[in-house]
């Protein structure tokens, strides 16, 4: 006979009710879902022994059938202790993690209108720098782990998608290729940052890597997921610059003193607020749908489809996003064979704003109206007598919008096929196939109108691009599992081959006028390219536990790449790591004491992107068409040897970690703190070659060592738990502190280092050094001399460092850097019943922007413009007083340590809706809510690792709401 | 899987295939003679020969050369904020400067490719190659074209620099630490070289227009021995007025407008051009060739010098102006001062705010612009077809006339006179001007003379530096002009700043290298 068993479904961690929770009996068909509150009732047939609970993003929980009440606390996926996180070629029990890695899951993900994954983790992982480059629409993101090890090749960590190492290059079309991804396909990111965690990536490891694991099919009813987000981006801060009155007033007084009204007659009478004139609220949607649970009998998909289009705050900036996700993971013959395909696709649309508007808008002339009656569109531009635009006055803002029409599409897909077969003769041997796929392709259009003032004179510019990326890959790894009983230690061992192409398609194509006439001198010398790298890898590892105490793991990756000689191709890459678990030695039965874990770690990675894919072969290139020699009456093309360096290889770090896990208090109190050390040798860095010796006066080679130390510190706690109310507080904190060690062959005491940093204003000047001793980026400037009595700066005048009566390049100095010292994370989150309030903020200390805008436009100079066009000028200008710029003063180095409050969520769970059938969440956040600083400029959080801000594209405070439904 | 790691980019060449071709040398030769016109592979700027500094301004020989010659002098001032430009008038660079750097960096890459081309054409090379009959006879004189190149960077490294990097077709490429040479076995291997190739060159006035013959390497030896003494202590005066007078006899031919010497289509007066680096609006692109020249003087006006915008940048001074007594060009024709937006007038020389473009004497002697009417190459008027002329007749005449008055032997006072009045001649409209105020008389002749009307003929050609240091004017007392030295009446320097300091980035990846004395 059935009888009705009634029960309760909470999450483990909070004790926050699971709405719509799966129950079903064990071994039939029979199920209902849980409602707002988490309850459920059900009827079950007498002979039912069990239920089986299942909810999204939680483990699946099989509870036995005793009385009429039952009560359930799921544990959530990926961040419970117990549970697994994916680590290089595998997955790991958090609590025999070696290595340093972080894993965060969907659910402790940045919330709110997010279009690019990787912002999901901006301020949660301790040691994680995730900066976005602006505010645009779909735009990229300078990620760091532990700040970087390298100085000319990249030092963007690796990015996996589901076991396939993805372009890290970007494609023509697209801002940010990791737009590509939907942030709602995630399921979780794991972050890999020392290197016994990473060395299994070996030549491509050494900045860190950063797995992305997209959500899988769960067995079961087919169950779906809809949400909708609307969000409206707005502008909350614009530059400080002077109004028209005050440039008008400026303008006359000057006239008055000089006697001379060039510039008084050039005086318009507008008032235009330029920077308002190009920001608009920019609207947001984000529409997705996904379904999940068994296809037939055993069959597990899961299918999603989204559809994200996003304005950007810049007029005429939208970013469109179209993706679809499938996962299907069958099992055959007993289990088996597991058989896991993921497809990702999606196309994207960009309408990339032209972020020149940007610098024209601060230093466009106020007192212009903003249209006039011209040639050139209507829009008001600084003309000539003979009618046509003066070559280098400021473009007006609105007309570099609108008159420029630049969009792009870019189409990928990323697709695998993983096979994994246990052996039947040895269950414990299992063999994985991996066969993956990233295809990307991205074509564009950059038109500019003909009646635009910046390209009138080819009739407009018209030019189509198109760019193919083709990587694939192929692994085939062994792993084998066996527990070692006598020994009371388990061995589990891991050797795999992989095979990786990376191949770029690259059209060329000339540019048109509008009138279809080719622009001279853009006729491409060659009408494709097709760069190439390959990389053949054989990895193994072994994991060997003993007692569930003493945790050993050691790996070895040998990398050969295509980028280097035979002699040098390939690296071998090792890794050793050992822990303690001390809970199991010293507190096995505290129930105070949750986990206690000390981690060990060496190992040594290597870093190859950045470079050139061809750099160590002797070669010949030909030049354009615009670069020809007269013999004569015949042009005759350049055959140009190319310098090399036939003995570059891979750059090398090796990092030494040590860290503690702990938990206490019914994990309530839960983190893990480690401090690190990597040292780079063998630097690719761009030094400079002896004169006469190369082809080429600067080369990338491996000279140099350089040094990076630090801490990291995690905590997260439960301060309140009980029924109704919940209280989790989580903060990390991170030190970190790169010094250049060495950058030469030659050792030189008189050696300053080498320029970087260049910066805008002036042809070629540099703010920045790569100096031993000194954090790359150091900035390299005048030291400014102070009026004693007023405090204000005096105008070119600076200290005469090296007392020899000259104040010349040789007076510069290092002063600051660009890099933060201090990073600092911090999220917390209160439910009450239905309710739920969410925090998540960062800040950066001990970081030093340069002030470009304020060097640039901070003087007389940029409103009566030497070219006879005025333009407007930074309040700085009032503070200074300078007529001309003094661009390499260290007046312009400032403090950029910063708090941003990045988020506040609100969460409301309605329960179940639509007569019961589905449950229903709603949600809004403001993102970007405030920041504050000392820096004088826009905005202290600078993507660039130079450190210049030359004004970025605003990131805009966003206010999103949106309704999440299960069914 | 081994060998699917050996790759090659598709649109290169090994350096196999580069020379398997007759055709293949001559684009390698394009790219040595080129090494003066262009900054790099892509035109005008993408693919540089320098790396890590600015293409435009700062790896370009002719504007590099330019910035050293000139704006150390009476002659040249810049407005703009570039890094240390303002260092240059002055006088006060150090050894970290940046555009220095480059133009250091510039001859010794165009030696260091001129070298590589030397290594792979030598006899067996090419016959190994299986090129051979006329294709190999024609590389063979190629190769004394490229010695003469290599002599002439040669030279600008001796006059600047006062020594250099020493590597010749011995030398191979990789990581070794080349040899320094010092400027007395600089000066003797620069005149060895040119003296050996001169049977080699083509016979003067037969190279086809844009490469050097004969007369190249004489005239290259007549300035090398005009500025001996400053280069090794012992002077030459006789060898230069021989080898200047050789020049003088090949047959070329003072052009009758000066004008048209420095106009889009200064080919047409070849006759008087010895040697010019040829440059092109639409495929020869530099920001630093006579584009610089066009565009670096031109401000609202930019329409009198052929382009579609000024970069307001250089004038000259009052102390320059002062060379001429009639600054309009209605009388001496090489006054090229007056444009529509600027007349020279005296306020107008005066300089009182070094940045401020609209002070100062405005040269309008480079102009895009075709003498014929006709259309340039460029039709967006952005890159200029005037080619720069390196070694023109009347420097010729004027080291004859300025070597016969330092006592060069078998010279003539009639001559000397004779030259220097046909220089007035032409610049006085073919006629010596209203009642022959042009023309000279021996009395007038003097030494002082010469540098004035070398200044007068040559301005902003690269003479400037060489010649005030030649008379020992250039960091004395003896002469001032605005702001020499940084000061606006001008004053003097150190006399290290004759020569100019090895950037210390070269000593730092060249250990062999030395600093000059001072910095």
């Amino acid at each position: 006979q059935d009888r009705v068993v009634s029960g309760k479904v909470k999450d483990a961690k909070d004790g926050q009710p699971i709405a719509g929770a799966s129950v079903l009996v064990k071994g039939t068909s029979i199920g209902t879902q849980t409602i707002a509150d988490g309850s459920f009732q059900i009827k079950v047939p007498a002979t039912a022994k069990a239920l089986v609970i299942s909810y999204v993003g939680f483990t699946q929980q099989e509870v036995a059938i005793a009385g009429d009440e039952v009560s359930v606390s799921l544990v959530s996926a990926s961040t419970s202790l117990s549970d697994v996180v994916v680590v290089a070629y595998g997955t790991r029990k958090k609590t025999d993690l070696t290595g340093s890695v972080v894993a965060v899951s969907a659910k402790d993900f940045q919330k709110g209108n997010i279009a690019s994954s990787e912002q999901l983790l901006q301020g949660k992982v301790a040691g994680l720098q995730v900066t976005s480059g602006g505010g645009s629409a779909g735009g990229g993101s300078k990620i760091r782990i532990r700040g970087g090890a390298s100085l000319n090749a990249s030092n963007d960590p690796l990015i996996v998608i589901d076991g396939v190492p993805v372009e890290s290059n970007g494609i023509a079309g697209s801002a940010n290729l990791l737009n590509t991804i939907n942030p709602n396909d995630i399921e979780s990111m794991s972050v890999l940052k020392d290197a016994s965690a990473t060395a299994l990536y070996g030549s491509r490891a050494s900045n860190g890597v950063i797995i992305i694991t997209t959500k899988k099919g769960v067995k079961g009813k087919v169950k779906y997921n809809f949400n909708t987000q609307a969000a409206v981006g707005t502008v909350a801060n614009m530059v400080d610059v002077l109004t028209a009155d005050q440039i008008r007033a400026i303008i006359t007084e000057d006239a008055a003193a000089t006697g001379l009204n060039t510039y008084k007659n050039l005086l318009g009478s507008a008032n235009t607020d330029w920077q308002k004139q190009i920001y608009q609220s920019a609207p947001a949607f984000d529409n997705n749908i996904s379904a999940s649970g068994s296809l037939g009998k055993n069959l597990p998909f899961r299918l999603s489809l989204g559809y994200l289009n996003q304005d950007g705050v810049l007029k005429t900036n939208n970013f469109d996003r179209l993706t679809s996700a499938l996962n299907l993971s069958p099992k055959f013959f007993d289990d088996h064979l597991s058989v896991n395909i993921n497809v990702k696709a999606s196309k994207t649309s960009n309408r990339f704003a032209n972020e020149g508007a940007i610098g024209s808008a601060v230093s466009f002339d106020p007192t212009q109206p903003v249209f006039a009656d011209n040639k050139f569109g209507g829009y008001y531009e600084w003309l000539q007598t003979d009618g046509k635009p003066i070559d280098l006055s400021t473009r007006n803002p609105l007309g570099l919008l609108y008159l420029r029409h630049n969009t792009s599409s870019v189409n990928r897909v990323i697709g695998n096929v993983q096979l994994d077969y246990k052996m039947h003769f040895l269950p414990d041997l299992h063999v994985l196939v991996n066969v993956g796929i990233d295809n990307a392709s991205g074509e564009g259009n950059d038109n500019t109108d003909s009646i635009s003032a910046t390209n009138y004179k080819t009739a407009g510019r018209f030019q189509y691009y198109e760019q193919k990326k083709k990587n694939t890959l192929a692994d085939v790894s062994l792993f084998y599992n066996k527990d070692l009983k006598e020994i009371n230690s388990k061995i589990d061992v891991l050797v795999g081959h992989s095979y990786q192409d990376f191949l770029t398609e690259v059209s060329n194509y000339a540019a048109f006028g509008q009138d279809g006439k080719e622009i001279d001198g853009t006729a491409p010398s060659f009408a494709t390219d097709k760069p190439r790298y390959r990389l053949e890898s054989y990895f193994t590892r072994l994991n060997f536990t003993v007692q569930n105490k003493y945790l050993l793991t050691a790996s070895l990756r040998s990398d050969a790449s295509s980028k280097f000689s035979k002699e040098n191709r390939v690296g071998y890459f090792p890794a050793f790591a050992a822990a303690w678990k001390l809970k199991e030695e010293f507190f096995k039965t505290s129930s105070f004491v949750n986990d206690l874990k000390l981690r060990l770690g060496w190992g040594i990675t290597g870093q190859q992107d950045g470079i050139g894919y061809y750099s160590y072969l002797p070669r010949y290139s030909q030049s354009n068409a615009t670069a020809q020699y007269q013999f004569g009456d015949a042009f005759y093309y350049y055959l140009r040897p190319e310098g090399y360096d036939a003995s570059i290889k891979w750059e090398t770090t090796t990092t030494t970690n040590i860290g503690l896990d702990f938990a206490f208090l019914n994990n309530r109190i839960t983190g893990s703190f480690d401090v690190y050390e990597k040292r780079t040798e063998d630097l690719l860095s761009e030094v400079p070659v002896a004169p006469g010796a190369n082809f080429v006066n600067k080369i990338t080679t491996n000279v140099g060592n350089m040094k990076v130390r630090g801490f990291e510190f995690t905590l997260n706690t439960v301060p309140v738990r009980n029924e109704d109310f919940s209280w989790d507080l989580g903060f990390n904190v991170s030190y970190n502190k790169s010094e250049i060690t060495n950058l030469l062959k030659n050792q030189d005491p008189n050696f300053k280092g080498i320029d970087v940093s260049g910066i805008g204003g002036g042809t070629g000047n540099t703010i920045g050094i790569h100096a031993v001793g000194y954090a790359p980026y150091t900035f390299n400037v005048f030291k400014q001399v102070y009026d004693k009595t007023t405090g204000k700066p005096i105008e070119g005048l600076y200290e005469d460092l090296n007392r020899d009566g000259i104040i010349n390049n040789d007076d510069r100095y290092y002063y600051k850097k660009p890099a933060p010292d201090f990073l600092i994370g911090f999220n917390t989150q209160v439910t009450y019943k239905q309710f739920s309030v969410g925090v998540a903020a960062h800040g950066y200390l001990g970081n030093y922007i340069y002030n470009n805008y304020n060097s640039s436009n901070g003087v007389l100079r940029a409103i009566k413009n030497p070219i006879n066009f005025i333009g407007n000028a930074s309040t700085n200008y009032l503070e200074t007083g300078f007529d001309n710029n003094r661009y390499l003063s260290d007046y312009y180095i400032e403090n950029a340590s910063f708090f941003r409050l990045d988020n506040i969520n609100l969460g409301y769970n309605v329960g179940r809706v639509f007569k019961d059938k589905a449950s229903m969440r709603l949600a809004a956040s403001i993102q970007n809510v405030f920041v504050i600083t000392k820096y004088k400029g826009l905005d202290p959080e600078n993507a660039s690792d130079s450190g210049v801000d030359g004004n970025i594209y605003p990131r805009p405070r966003t206010f999103s709401f949106g309704v999440n439904l299960d069914f | 899987c081994a060998k699917k790691l050996d790759l090659f980019p598709q649109n290169d060449l090994t350096p196999a295939t580069a020379y398997s071709t007759a055709d293949g040398y001559k684009n390698v030769l394009a790219k040595i003679y080129g090494g003066l016109a262009s900054t790099g592979n892509t035109g005008p700027a993408g693919s540089s020969d320098i790396q890590g500094l600015d293409e435009g301004s700062q790896s370009p020989f002719i504007r590099g050369f330019f910035n050293c010659e000139e704006l150390p002098t009476d002659e040249a001032v810049v407005a703009w904020n570039d890094q240390t430009i303002h260092d240059f008038h002055d006088l006060k660079w150090s050894s970290s400067d940046p555009f220095l750097l480059g133009m250091y960096a510039r001859p010794i890459y165009n030696i260091t490719i001129g070298n590589e081309y030397l290594r792979e054409s030598t006899d067996d090379k090419l016959a190994s190659r299986n090129i051979t009959g006329a294709d190999a006879e024609s590389i063979k004189e190629s190769r004394a074209e490229v010695r003469f190149l290599r002599a002439f960077n040669y030279w600008v490294m001796l006059d600047l620099f006062g020594k250099s990097t020493f590597i010749t077709e011995d030398d191979g490429i990789g990581t070794f630490l080349p040899k320094e040479i010092q400027r007395p076995e600089l000066f003797s291997y620069i005149e060895s070289e040119l003296l050996a190739i001169q049977s080699d060159l083509a016979p003067a006035k037969t190279a086809v227009y844009g490469r050097v013959d004969q007369a190249a390497a004489w005239a290259l030896l007549a300035r090398l021995y005009l500025n001996a003494e400053v280069y090794t202590g012992t002077a030459k005066f006789t060898e230069a007025a021989t080898y200047s007078k050789k020049v003088i006899d090949a047959g070329y031919a003072l052009q009758p407008d000066y004008r048209k010497l420095f106009m889009a289509d200064n080919d047409s007066q070849k006759d008087e051009f010895i040697y010019a680096i040829n440059c092109d609006g639409l495929k020869t692109q530099s920001y630093g060739n006579t584009t610089f020249f066009v565009h670096c003087a031109a401000g609202d006006d930019h329409a009198d010098f052929g382009v579609g915008g000024g970069w307001y940048g250089y004038r000259s001074t009052a102390a320059f102006a002062s060379l001429f007594t009639d600054l309009t060009g209605e009388t001496d024709q090489r006054a090229l001062f007056t444009t529509s937006a600027f007349t020279p007038s005296p306020e107008q020389l005066v300089i009182n705010n070094i940045s401020d473009f609209n002070n100062g004497l405005h040269v309008n002697k480079y102009v895009n612009i075709r003498s014929d009417g006709g259309a340039v190459s460029d039709v967006q008027n952005n890159f200029s077809d005037v080619d720069f002329p390196v070694f023109r007749l009347s420097e010729m005449y004027l080291i004859y006339a300025e070597a016969h008055l330092r006592g060069a032997g078998g010279t003539d006072a009639a001559t000397a006179l004779e030259y220097v009045n046909k220089i007035r001649y032409r610049a006085y409209g073919n006629s010596y001007g209203p009642g022959e105020i042009g023309k000279l008389s021996s009395a007038d002749l003097t030494l002082q003379l010469v540098l004035d009307e070398r200044g007068r003929e040559l301005y902003w050609e690269g003479h400037r530096r060489t010649d005030l240091i030649r008379y020992g004017l250039l960091t004395s007392g003896t002469y001032l002009w605005p702001w020499k030295g940084g000061v606006s009446s001008g004053t003097a320097v150190d006399s290290k700043y004759n020569i100019f300091p090895i950037p210390a980035a070269n000593l730092t990846a060249n250990p062999s290298l030395t600093q000059n004395a001072g910095y």
